[in-house]
């Protein structure tokens, strides 16, 4: 981590003077960003943080000359003493992609499916470089070796579906450096990876960027990618700067009222012990589920084991966390227990073997076991009022209540999940992903569980945020008496709510035990390398 | 790919077969016959004309014995077309219908694309509405309206171009056709293509290429259009199915001697062999423009898989 130089003014390549961006909507101009400055010097790396609306994207979007076609920024962007935001088009594209590059959140869909990768790295070199397409493609081999992609050549006519989120990422991170520029702007570039792949991204441009010299604008929400990486912060909020300073500082002694809080969002606290001698809820033993991959026409088909001999047991009250990162089989175990999906092994829920019951005899089940997913935006209905969307549920198993007594309830389960029971009669549409993670746990609520399995209910949403929605899990599970599964990747998460947890990995149970012993001391050594990746670099403040 | 094909063709001879039944059956169901006319004929005639035409025989009889001689490529007379057989017809109306349906479709495939993609580049400004509002009206006006309208505009008042007939296929004779024929499917094309390049535009992939500097057309044509592209060609396939098979109301109003008359004639005058005809020639057309889409499909997107 190297420290803040104190320069002078040649050394500024980026120099963000004034900038206001503000869109047209249906409801009038709406103001992102509110006249920030932001200077960025060689070869130094600032995190801009901040949570979602806080205008930190946009601020990079307008400097790139990408915001959408409402979109218009006044102010000055200076790189090397020329103002982007002047800049003709032709002028724009000579800067952009060769001295200022970006890379995004989205490493699944930031590259043209259509290309090979290949092609798309040679593009910027071609275009930017002056370089044939010949030199461009030996340049683009060296560049993806230069980003440590196992088998490079390989990688290199591949489309981008058949690499993973990570490699996708190192792709970006490849091209963004293809021309030797002076600017990295990193748009939440880890977000959307798992915590080991995440850390080894970070390692990655960290040290790229010692080898290069070149300047790292990282946005983001995470703070502890800021404390690992970051020179100097600046906290944005409501399209404002409200604080600026050098990491080891701000951290150490952050000033605005919103940055401690940023700083406190950590989700904390434990869950209060369950006794023993409560009944079980879930058992399940030997559980298996796999899946038939056709690979062609006449070729025998491979079987995928997505979960392989998992068994556990959870007492009511009881939350277990269960612990993975993406193709682990967490989720799949979910469905299978719920029975959405088919399976080997047994499931007994409340004493009664459920195990591929048919649909008929899971109805009378199912109210008592509910499911909230992780994506608060794409699970409700666009179509149907929040009322409409709560009550769903009661239709199907209490067909004998009046439209009013649903209501009433409706009313009740908004209030249990802190909603004002007015909202009933909006759209999901007009609510932030916090509130409508609170409505899908209020379509839940309503019903009356005993079991809730909560599939990454909090890993689209803010830090800030998560730490209510957590808050909120802990006193409607002890309130109702609720026993959780929590799928997650995020140790911390599930270290604020979990009784015990299963790590999985490839579709077996690695790791189980109490949560607190196994934060403690994890036994094996994938457990391990998913603490360090998730907790270090916040353990180390 | 080769074993694709080969594999596609061959389940087309079922469909096919089920195809000639099915219309085969359908057609003998609708009341009357080939030779009921106005005025009846006598009794006598009537009765040698069924037995030469072996109308005279039991259905299933009938039916094996078309399939007979389907299977070694005839197609058989045609039961009013004296004279001809069916595949004369064909032969000599099908090249004409291909002519006017390929410059049609050629035409709309490009103008639409072209409008489409201007329209969605400037997306809620006025070329945009200009070109969406023209889209909706070449979309409502029947090709009925607009075919005398060009053929009195440009082959009467101004005398630019013949108002009608083939003259041996001459290319002045060709453009009102063309262009008759094209204009709905102009209009359907870029109403494809705008909406599909407005979300190809937005996606992230088109941000990255706009973020490294690509140029205007790289970013348009090689990133967005080729994304955009696919549901015009879903679409172009039975489209192209339709046209090259020849349009009624336009070969009708322009007096082109096309197929497309057949279909309506041969199914009024009960002209069994006409129809079944008309009904192969068309389900081959819409067997192998499928089959091309599917290959464009492979071609264009590199995740789609043939097998």
């Amino acid at each position: 981590m190297a420290q803040a130089k104190t320069t002078e003014d040649s050394d500024l390549v980026l120099d963000i003077r004034g900038l206001v961006v503000s869109f047209a909507t249906n409801d009038g101009e709406v103001r992102a960003v509110r006249g920030i400055d932001l200077a960025v010097r060689k070869g130094e790396t600032v995190a801009v943080v901040g949570e979602s609306g806080s205008g930190k994207s946009q601020t990079m979007m307008a400097a790139m000359g990408l915001l959408a076609d409402n979109g218009r920024a006044t102010g000055e962007v200076l790189y090397r003493g020329r103002n982007l935001l002047a800049l003709r088009p032709k002028a724009l594209n000579a800067v952009r992609g060769a001295k200022i590059t970006m890379i995004f959140q989205e490493p699944m869909t930031s590259l043209d499916p259509l290309y090979t990768v290949e092609r798309q790295l040679s593009e910027p070199l071609v275009e930017h470089g002056g370089l044939s397409w010949k030199q461009a493609s030996a340049r683009a081999l060296e560049l993806l070796e230069l980003v440590r992609i196992p088998d490079p050549a390989d990688k290199l006519r591949a489309y981008p579906y058949e690499l993973s989120g990570g490699q996708r990422q190192r792709v970006m991170i490849a091209m963004a450096l293809a021309n030797d520029p002076d600017v990295l702007i990193a748009d939440e570039p880890t977000t959307a990876l798992d915590v080991t792949t995440q850390a080894q991204i970070l390692d990655l441009i960290a040290d790229l960027q010692k080898r290069t010299g070149v300047a790292v604008v990282f946005i983001t929400h995470d703070l502890g990618i800021v404390r690992r990486i970051a020179d100097r912060v600046v906290v944005m909020k409501d399209g404002e700067v409200v604080e600026t300073g050098a990491t080891d500082a701000l951290f150490a002694a952050p000033r605005e009222a919103y940055t401690r809080m940023l700083l406190d969002a950590e989700p904390a606290g434990r869950k209060d012990p369950v006794p023993e001698s409560r009944p079980i809820v879930v058992g399940v033993q030997k559980l298996g589920v796999s899946f038939r991959i056709q690979q062609g026409f006449l070729k025998p088909p491979t079987i995928l084991k997505a979960v392989d001999d998992v068994s556990l047991t959870v007492r009511e009250g009881q939350t277990l966390g269960i612990v993975g990162e993406s193709g682990s089989g967490k989720s799949t175990l979910g469905r299978a227990l719920l029975q959405l999906l088919p399976h080997s092994g047994r499931v007994q829920f409340e004493g009664r073997d459920i195990s591929n019951a048919d649909k008929a005899a899971m109805r009378s089940i199912r109210r008592q076991m509910q499911l909230v997913f992780q994506d608060p935006f794409g699970s409700l209905s666009p179509r149907m009022t929040v009322g409409q969307i709560v009550t769903e549920g009661l239709l199907v198993h209490e067909p004998s209540l009046s439209r009013r007594e649903r209501d009433l309830r409706a009313c009740a389960a908004l209030e249990e999940v802190s909603l004002d029971p007015s909202v009933r009669n909006r759209y999901p549409h007009e609510f932030s992903g916090g509130q409508r993670q609170r409505i899908a746990i209020a379509r839940t609520m309503v019903l009356k569980p005993r079991l809730v399995v909560l599939d990454e209910p909090t890993s689209a949403l803010d830090r800030t945020i998560q730490k209510q929605i957590v808050d909120l899990l802990r006193d409607l599970q002890r309130d109702h008496g609720l026993t959780y599964l929590f799928i997650s990747h995020d140790l911390a998460v599930v270290r604020a709510l979990a009784d015990t947890i299963i790590v999985m990995k490839g579709g077996r149970v690695v790791e189980a035990g109490p949560a607190e012993a196994v934060f403690a001391a994890p036994a094996d050594p994938y457990t391990r390398e998913l603490m360090a990746a998730a907790l270090a670099p916040v353990a180390a403040g | 790919m080769f074993g694709y094909v080969t594999r596609r063709l061959l389940t087309a001879i079922p469909t096919l077969f089920l195809i000639v039944t099915g219309a085969f059956f359908l057609i003998r169901v609708a009341p009357g016959g080939p030779f009921n006319l106005e005025r009846p004929l006598e009794a006598k005639v009537m009765e040698n004309l069924n037995r030469i035409y072996h109308l005279d025989k039991p259905l299933w009889e009938q039916y094996l014995y078309y399939l007979g001689n389907l299977a070694l490529g005839d197609f058989g007379p045609s039961f009013v077309y004296r004279d001809f057989s069916v595949a004369e017809l064909f032969a000599s109306g099908l090249p004409v219908s291909i002519q006017i349906g390929a410059g049609a479709l050629v035409l709309a495939l490009v103008a639409g694309t072209l409008l489409g993609i201007a329209s969605a580049l400037r997306q809620n400004r006025p070329t945009d509405y200009g070109i969406v509002g023209l889209a909706t009206l070449g979309i409502t006006i029947p090709t009925f309206v607009i075919a005398p309208l060009l053929s009195l505009v440009f082959g009467v008042w101004l005398g630019w171009l013949p108002a009608g007939g083939w003259g041996d296929g001459a290319w002045s004779y060709k453009v009102l056709p063309i262009v008759t024929l094209a204009l709905p499917q102009i209009a359907v094309v870029t109403r494809l293509t705008r909406g599909a390049m407005i979300e190809a535009m937005r996606s992230h992939h088109i941000r990255t290429a706009r973020a490294y500097g690509l140029k205007p057309w790289t970013v348009v044509v090689v990133h967005a259009l080729r994304s955009a592209i696919l549901p015009v060609v879903s679409y172009a396939g039975p489209a192209a199915a339709a046209l090259l098979t020849g349009s009624v109301v336009v070969e009708t109003i322009f007096g082109i001697p096309g197929v497309g008359r057949y279909f309506v004639q041969a199914a009024l005058n009960r002209d069994y062999t006409l129809v079944m005809g008309t009904v192969i020639v068309i389900a081959i057309f819409i067997i192998v423009f499928n089959l091309v889409v599917d290959l464009l499909y492979a071609l264009i997107d590199p995740r789609v898989r043939l097998g």
